[in-house]
């Protein structure tokens, strides 16, 4: 008997502490402190990287060893540390066993059915009111009871010899708010673990034209997708005149068993999702030393247009025109020197490409003309004839993020339960009135003493002013009766 | 006319307006009080409509470039939220609409001596911190809805906290008994480190050229002072900042007199100071860590990665978590969870201001 309690009570005092506020303040705290480590230290950085930084604290030679010994702490890589997992894992802990502790109580509290209370015992409520009115006890209470309805009350009454008493209450269910945030956080945590077992992240830089089954997870790691995606082209749109990116795109066409499935433009904040595996436009580049393909496009004046594909040094003809082009020279970026006047690239990503074409125009001496993608007035030529530089195309690759978060419904459906718990927990409120009216003389005799008294679980000053509304929108009412 | 000059006249108001909220507080005359409210008002009806204009006007600007695009996507691009600047001065909007608010509903006006140096410095920040106020088009990251509800949502949330952190500090001087208690030091010195980093910064602001101006934040922060190549520049500065808190200690007790002949009582500051975090808490929550998680994953494909910001934006919700568990579970009352209220816009002005300030500074070791 003796060691069976004593167990009990080490089983209890561990129970009380993993429910108690207390543990969740302590937890609070770490979280918080510790988490700034990791927002200094830069997280699955280069070791040289933070040495450098540790250096502006420790000084060049303390810096390595500083860094071995937060390497060991796990500070490099903190966020997956065995030991904040574990303050996570704890303050889950915390948070459910608080919860099953918690609960029952709060469900007595709000399935107790509400009691009339002595008329002395309302005179000590939290808020208060007392006036006397003038009237009969029938009329105090028909308008005390509509104006309690009004309001949305649940009233109940009492009725004794020389008495009556309404007691009500509305928003009980508002107690159940901050389970319902509460619950929220444990599904975050939930879709985080689920994201975490059994999703990835990876990435694919995807060439123009080509094609894949598998993303890649760093250190040569591939995770094979179940279908194929195939990169049709990639885009860099700028805003007119600056070079200011307004819109990364991609076209990404899905290849099951041999057939295209699926086909859409991806941007930034919007990716093609196909089974479960999302591709997010993430970044973009130039396939080093490839040799793609000048899409053109010629229109002889008056005439239909022509579309064109063509490689280095080819050469074409404007269909009725007699004009020769041949492609000599190409720039991904390219720009007049503002002081020498001289044409240069400036940049090795496409930001301005230009296509140099040497033209034979019959009768006329050859010349070469640069022709700009964003300015198609540069490809006009004499007669009214044009060609469009339309891309540069197989040159660059698109650089996709490609997850599987099978978790994140979950995240979503979080997100909308803690918003609503949110506004269920600040915003209403739990609020009891009791309404004590009686005679001041025994016998039905003398004026009616009307006692008001209520409590609020939240938003007293709110309370207060709905009370004195409540309070004055009856005596009103009574005033207003007792006059014709 | 056009946005900026509406936005001037509001600067110019709410610096005003500070001005007369102190010395309403000195002179306690109600005339003041209600030139005070009035000032305040008329900025912010100015601010309101530098807004819209600002909004306009960026709606004709992204409609050249979007050509395509519909009248509420046009619309919902081009709101004014998009980069350092607009926001704070978002915020600062917010914080006075809040304040106002409760000025009407409580009935005090003394509150505004707090709120209106927030607005005033924010101001004066976005001023001497030399980030552009130029409309520029908006980045592919930045074309998102959720992103829009975000920044938005994020800051009603920052400025209802704002509003509580001016409520609490009025607390705590309302709440010290002596000089020696240890939560008045620990106000002396955060309102002596803000004024402090403001003025450095208003010192740098001073030695650069228009051109530096631009790069105040990323490469010449606090350079002219604590951060100056000359030791006895720094020494100097440290010595005139520590003189600053001392002074500020001495005689930073004496407004208690002026709140309490002011009917400001410690419960009215205690409520609003917790009202507003009521407020903040549900709108940083939603807006600030779970449309921003949406937005990350519908751009990035990940809606959480430990990034600072983020990180950042998360040790700011467990400050405000911790204050109203310590409040309602714990018992905590009065002086105790106002320094948290404090703390909690610290981390606040951190997670907005510092970790593109100070962390990335840091990070960026090449160009130390
Ligand atoms: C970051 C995570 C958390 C959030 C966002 C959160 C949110 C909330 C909110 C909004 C309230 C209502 C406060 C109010 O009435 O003003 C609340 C109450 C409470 N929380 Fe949490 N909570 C968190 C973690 C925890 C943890 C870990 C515990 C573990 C002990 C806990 C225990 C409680 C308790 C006991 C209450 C009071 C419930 C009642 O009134 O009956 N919370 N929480």
């Amino acid at each position: 008997m003796e060691e069976e309690k004593q167990k009990k009570d080490i089983f209890e005092t561990i129970w009380d502490f993993l429910a108690s506020v207390k543990l969740a303040i302590a937890v609070f705290i770490i979280l918080a402190l510790s988490s700034i480590i990791g927002t200094i230290v830069e997280q699955q950085a280069e070791p040289a990287k933070n040495i450098a930084l540790l250096a502006k604290f420790f000084g060049d030679s303390a810096a390595p060893t500083v860094y071995n010994v937060f390497a060991k702490l796990g500070f490099m890589d903190m966020y997956r540390s065995w030991w904040f997992v574990s303050f996570l894992v704890m303050f889950s802990v915390n948070l459910i066993v608080c919860t099953l502790d918690r609960f029952p109580k709060t469900l007595r509290l709000v399935k107790t059915p509400l009691r009339p209370l002595a008329e002395n015992v309302v005179r000590t409520l939290p808020v208060k009111k007392e006036i006397k009115l003038k009237t009969s006890l029938k009329t105090a209470k028909d308008e005390f009871l509509n104006s309690l309805n009004s309001s949305g009350y649940h009233v109940l009454e009492s009725n004794e010899d020389d008495s009556v008493q309404l007691y009500s209450q509305k928003g009980r269910y508002a107690r159940f708010g901050v389970y319902v945030v509460h619950l929220s956080i444990i599904l975050i945590l939930l879709g985080a673990i689920i994201g975490a077992r059994f999703g990835f992240g990876g990435f694919l830089n995807l060439p123009e034209g080509q094609v894949s089954d598998v993303a890649f997870m760093g250190e040569g790691k591939t995770i094979p997708l179940g279908f194929s995606v195939k990169c049709n082209w990639y885009e860099t749109r700028y805003y007119e005149g600056m070079d200011t990116p307004q819109e990364f795109q991609s076209e990404l066409a899905v290849i099951e068993n041999g057939k295209e499935v699926m086909r859409k433009v991806i941007e930034v904040n919007s990716p093609l999702t196909y089974k479960g595996i999302t591709f997010y436009q993430a970044s973009y580049g130039m396939v080093p030393n490839a040799v793609g393909y000048f899409m053109l496009t010629v229109t002889p004046n008056g005439g239909q247009p022509h579309t064109l594909q063509l490689r280095p040094m080819e050469s074409f003809d404007i269909p009725g025109t007699g004009i020769r082009g041949t492609i000599v020279n190409f720039s991904p970026a390219l720009t007049q020197d503002r002081r020498t006047g001289a044409l240069t690239t400036y940049s090795e990503a496409m930001v301005n490409p230009a296509v140099a074409i040497e033209f034979q125009i019959p009768s006329q001496e050859k010349f070469t003309g640069w022709i700009l993608k964003r300015y198609p007035g540069t490809g006009a030529l004499p007669g009214g004839h044009s060609v469009r530089f339309d891309d540069y195309w197989g040159v660059e690759y698109t650089g996709l993020q490609v997850s599987k978060d099978p978790g994140v419904w979950l995240i979503y459906l979080a997100s909308i339960v803690m918003a609503v718990g949110l506004y269920v927990a600040f915003f209403i409120s739990h609020k009891k009135v009791w309404i004590n009216l009686a005679h001041e003389a025994p016998g039905g005799k003398g004026p009616v003493r009307i006692t008001v008294g209520g409590s609020t679980s939240r938003n007293r000053l709110a309370f207060e002013k709905e009370l004195e509304h409540l309070v004055s929108k009856a005596s009103h009412a009574i005033e207003g009766r007792s006059k014709k | 006319m056009n946005s900026s000059t509406f936005f001037d006249i509001s600067a110019g108001a709410y610096i005003a307006a500070m001005i007369v909220y102190i010395i309403y507080l000195v002179t306690r005359n109600k005339n003041v009080g209600l030139a005070a409210t009035a000032v305040t008002g008329f900025g912010f009806a100015a601010q309101t409509i530098a807004f819209i204009i600002r909004w306009v006007v960026s709606y004709d600007f992204w409609l050249t470039s979007n050509p395509a695009s519909g009248f509420v996507e046009a619309l919902l691009r081009a709101a004014p939220l998009r980069n350092l600047y607009e926001s704070l001065v978002f915020f600062v909007w917010s914080l006075i609409l809040i304040h106002l608010l409760i000025e009407f509903r409580y009935k005090n006006r003394s509150l505004g001596a707090f709120v209106t140096p927030i607005a005033a410095l924010a101001l004066l920040f976005t001023d001497i911190s030399g980030t552009t106020k130029e409309i520029q088009p908006l980045v592919p990251a930045l074309q998102s809805n959720w992103l829009l509800f975000h920044v938005l949502l994020s800051f009603l949330g920052y400025a209802a906290f704002g509003v509580s952190f001016g409520a609490a500090a009025a607390y705590i001087i309302t709440a010290t008994e002596s000089k020696r208690e240890k939560t008045y030091i620990f106000w002396s010195l955060i309102i002596g480190i803000f004024l402090i980093i403001l003025v450095a910064m208003g010192i740098d602001f001073m030695s650069l050229s228009a051109a530096e101006r631009k790069e105040l934040i990323q490469s010449h922060f606090l350079k002219a002072t604590f951060r100056s190549s000359s030791g006895g520049v720094v020494a100097a500065s440290w010595i005139i900042a520590l003189a600053f808190i001392f002074v500020l200690w001495q005689f930073g007790l004496g407004l208690k007199k002026v709140l309490n002949s002011l009917a400001v009582t410690p419960q009215m500051l205690e409520e609003i100071e917790y009202k507003s975090i009521a407020i903040g808490f549900p709108l940083f929550t939603l807006g600030g860590l779970l449309m921003g998680a949406i937005w990350a994953n519908s751009a990035w494909g990940k809606y959480w990665s430990w990034d600072p910001k983020e990180t950042w934006s998360l040790i700011t919700w467990f400050v405000y978590a911790l204050y109203l568990h310590a409040r309602f579970v714990g018992g905590w009352r009065g002086k105790r969870v106002a320094i948290l209220a404090v703390i909690g816009f610290v981390a606040v002005i951190f997670t907005y201001l510092g970790v593109n300030l100070v962390l990335s500074g840091l990070h960026s070791y090449g160009s130390g």
